[in-house]
């Protein structure tokens, strides 16, 4: 019951006063910025709900991976980005699309497998891309999108171009075998790419420390020589913060740059995953205490950029915003039976 | 007023127990909030709230078992300030198919006529070889040096292209086919990697999404199973899953099939594994004028090429047009040989195999046509077609193992095609189904070889 009360309104109370210990009453951002992020995250957010929503209405098929929890990750290191930034990831990969500017439309739509959505509604949740954003996927394959993004700051390095690639995986393709060959080639070619290790504590129901020997995944690039932090990956400022520092030292030539960024995933790795491999109390305990929108909720309110008009006017304009994607994406018709051939092979 | 749904925990659940409320009547609630819990047989789920309001009822109560999906479990009065527009929220009516089947997909699933004739067509326009330009010199090159030729025209040509793999630079390439190429393009263009090929393969395909050209050798195709990974699920599937938006111009190539004495992990032929992916074309050039000329053609094609080379090909010298842009178009057969006796279809080093099976079978009285298959994908099976039309027999040869091989998939497209013309069931000489093996005569017993062509010839002749 006592998770009945921690709506978003709820939280604003409890956590107003008393906070979560850790919020500066000033802070690196300017008012605009912070009600930005927070737009943003409360948009992947009520998104991610949706999404859940319309797959339990059976609107979504097979594999569905929710990003609520993780949400200042995507957001922080996108407003650390540059205009030209790629970014890269694997199959937990609604939240990046939103913050890159794709139209949630297009995002729910390929969701739902609609002609309206981002690949045309043949790639669904898994695969969906923007080259527009530069945005390159969205990837099935674990582990896959480290050494494809290395591919991508390849090619910023062969043009010379200053761009520098984000590659995002979780603390679960931190164990293959392809991120440290590709480690191992971007230090050699000093390639600009930020390794984002998004350890969220549980590598589908495996937990870090039955899978890994060496639990601070920051330090798996000591033998490749490359640098790497640690950070409070709730705390969408701290983000931001560690991912500007490392997307310069990328663009000052030096080689890739490993952030860990410690967040924790809400629901179960995917719809269909009850999350028996760990406790309720062990949720709710992140929520209430680290919980990324909360946290910034709390910023917001510590420098008295929190009126009532602003925060709701926001709130409604999210919901505003998902809901219309919702129903464009149950809307939108199915690919026509003739899209089944396109897409195999391109003439240019 | 919204109604709450009971809601699916996977696409094949059809009902579950309502184990468990979270709110009361006149509670409020927030997106997020967890309202009540549900249980399968298999697991046991927290239901969030997505819509906000004041709970107004309870429609299912705790501890009802078989519960449908999609049944109204809770209804919400609407709160002042709710954004949502009122039909965005879920219609208690709306009775959504948890599996739905949308008319059009039937169509095509059920009736695989019609799906195969929505399948694009062959080009219209036939593809042919380039017209040899009057004056044009014929000279001796090896394939090897056929390839570099390709690459470095190409390199010079196009700056976003460049070659990538293990000892193609300071090496100049563990079998020599990079020669001269650091010197004349240098590091940033001609990279030598470590041995990592599941890792630089996804560097390549990666560098190519981004717009680039790259050339990833691999120092044999059997080392490239480390990244089929990247070849299958990042090359070849990318344009379509992105519905067209991420183009992957890339060629992976290296010497395919077995050498000599290195045993079963050294020698394999490829093509039938790649030939088998939608997304990828495959090309495994006999001679050196179509190395050449094939090579430019894959590294000029926007999409991902497989390029099978031969090793025991590379240090063979044949007739290449000099001084001039050549150019061979993929997806085109190539008659090797005229003959209205028997049809001999064959790719890379095999094509040598049936030519030298020709001769032998010619004193016996045996014309044989050889078609040269250069391409596997797509494959040119017009031309197989009309040789076997004009000589009633078929025998297919390769590399690779039998079974689910090219020759199979040659044998099938024919019997569809041309079974009326058939005067003998084909034959296909293959690898014998075993792991190379190392000592001299059991290797040459498990490859095919020229007798093993000729016996399967007059086999299909009824001649003994």
């Amino acid at each position: 019951m006592a998770r009945a009360q921690t709506g978003t309104a709820g939280r604003r109370k409890a956590n107003g006063a008393e906070g979560q210990g850790k919020a500066p009453a000033t802070v690196a951002a300017t008012k605009e910025d912070l009600l930005e992020y927070y737009r943003q995250m409360l948009l992947i957010r009520r998104f991610e709900e949706r999404a859940g929503q319309l797959y339990g209405m059976g609107l979504i098929g097979g594999f569905c991976h929710l990003y609520i929890g993780q949400e200042a990750i995507a957001v922080g290191c996108e407003a650390a980005k540059r205009p030209g930034d790629q970014m890269i990831t694997g199959y937990r990969d609604h939240g990046h699309m939103l913050v890159c500017g794709m139209d949630p439309r297009e995002v729910m739509a390929e969701l739902t497998g609609r002609s309206g959505g981002s690949s045309k509604g043949k790639g669904g949740s898994m695969h969906m891309f923007s080259t527009e954003a530069a945005f390159y996927g969205g990837h099935g394959i674990v582990g896959a999108q480290v050494s494809l993004g290395t591919g991508l700051a390849f090619a910023n390095a062969y043009r010379g171009d200053g761009k520098v690639c984000f590659a995002y995986y979780g603390d679960g393709a931190a164990n293959q075998g392809q991120v440290y060959e590709s480690f191992n080639m971007a230090q050699v070619w000093k390639l600009p790419v930020v390794y984002c290790i998004e350890n969220n504590e549980y590598a589908m129901g495996t937990a870090i420390d039955r899978s890994s020997s060496e639990t601070k995944l920051h330090k798996r690039g000591i033998s490749f020589n490359i640098p790497g932090e640690e950070v409070d990956g709730m705390d969408v400022l701290a983000v931001k913060a560690a991912a500007e520092r490392a997307a310069e030292h990328c663009r000052s030539g030096k080689g890739p740059y490993i952030l860990e960024l410690k967040t924790y995933r809400y629901r179960g790795h995917s719809m269909s995953d009850p999350a028996k491999y760990r406790t309720r109390e062990e949720v709710d305990e992140v929520r209430k205490t680290r919980d990324p929108i909360d946290h910034i909720e709390d910023l917001l309110e510590k420098n008295g950029w929190a009126d009532e008009a602003t925060m709701k006017a926001i709130d409604a304009d999210v919901k505003r915003i998902v809901a219309d994607a919702a129903e464009f994406a149950r809307t939108s018709p199915e690919p026509d039976p003739s899209e089944l051939y396109t897409d195999v092979y391109t003439e240019a | 007023m919204t109604d709450i749904l009971m809601p699916a925990l996977s696409p094949t659940m059809e009902e579950g127990t309502l184990a468990k409320w979270h709110v009361k009547v006149g509670d409020t609630i927030r997106s997020g909030d967890v309202i009540a819990e549900i249980e399968t047989d298999k697991a046991t789920m927290e239901v969030e709230a997505v819509d906000e309001g004041v709970v107004e009822a309870i429609l299912v109560p705790e501890g009802t078992e078989e519960v449908k999906v999609n049944t109204a479990i809770a209804r919400l009065a609407g709160e002042g300030g709710a954004a949502a527009p009122a039909k965005a929220a879920p219609e208690p009516e709306a009775a959504v198919d948890p599996n739905p089947q949308p008319a059009s997909r039937a169509e095509a699933k059920g009736d695989p006529v019609r799906a195969a004739a929505a399948a694009p067509a062959a080009p219209a326009v036939a593809l042919k070889d380039p017209e040899l330009p009057e004056g044009v010199n014929l000279v001796k090159v090896t394939v090897r040096d056929a390839l570099r030729d390709a690459m470095a025209e190409e390199m010079r040509a196009n700056p976003d292209v460049f070659l990538m793999g293990e000892e193609v630079a300071q090496y100049q390439g563990a079998y020599k086919v990079s020669r001269g190429l650091l010197d004349e393009f240098g590091p940033k263009r001609v990279i030598d990697t470590p041995i990592t090929e599941h890792g630089f393969a996804g560097i390549g395909v990666g560098a190519a999404m981004a717009g680039l050209k790259p050339i990833v050798e691999f120092m044999t195709f059997n080392f490239a199973m480390q990244a089929i990974d990247h070849i299958i699920n990042s090359a070849a599937k990318t344009l379509y899953m992105s519905g067209g938006q991420i183009k992957t111009s890339i060629v992976f190539r290296g010497p395919n099939g077995a050498a000599a004495r290195v045993g079963a992990q050294h020698s394999q032929d490829y093509g039938a594994w790649y030939a088998h992916v939608p997304g990828l074309k495959v090309l495994a050039p006999y001679d050196a004028a179509d190395a050449k000329g094939l090579l430019k053609a894959a590294i000029r094609d926007p999409n991902p090429v497989v390029f099978l080379e031969h090793e025991m090909l590379y240090g063979q010298e044949f007739d290449v047009p000099e001084g001039i842009d050549w150019v061979v178009p993929i997806g085109k057969a190539k008659v090797r040989r005229e003959g209205t006796g028997v049809t001999l279809v064959a790719y890379s080093r095999m094509v040598g195999f049936c030519l030298q099976a020709a001769e032998v079978l010619a004193a016996d009285g045996i014309e044989a046509e050889v078609v040269d298959l250069r391409t596997l994908r797509p494959m040119d099976i017009g031309t197989v077609v009309e040789s076997v039309k004009k000589t009633n027999r078929l025998v297919t040869v390769e590399e690779g193992w039998g079974p689910m091989g090219v020759g199979a998939e040659v044998c099938a497209k024919v019997t569809e095609l041309a079974f009326d013309y058939l005067d003998a069931p084909p034959l296909r000489v293959c690898q014998e189904d075993v792991p190379l093996p190392y000592a001299a005569n059991l290797e040459l017993l498990s490859m095919p070889s020229v007798e093993r062509i000729v016996a399967a010839a007059k086999a299909v002749s009824y001649r003994g």
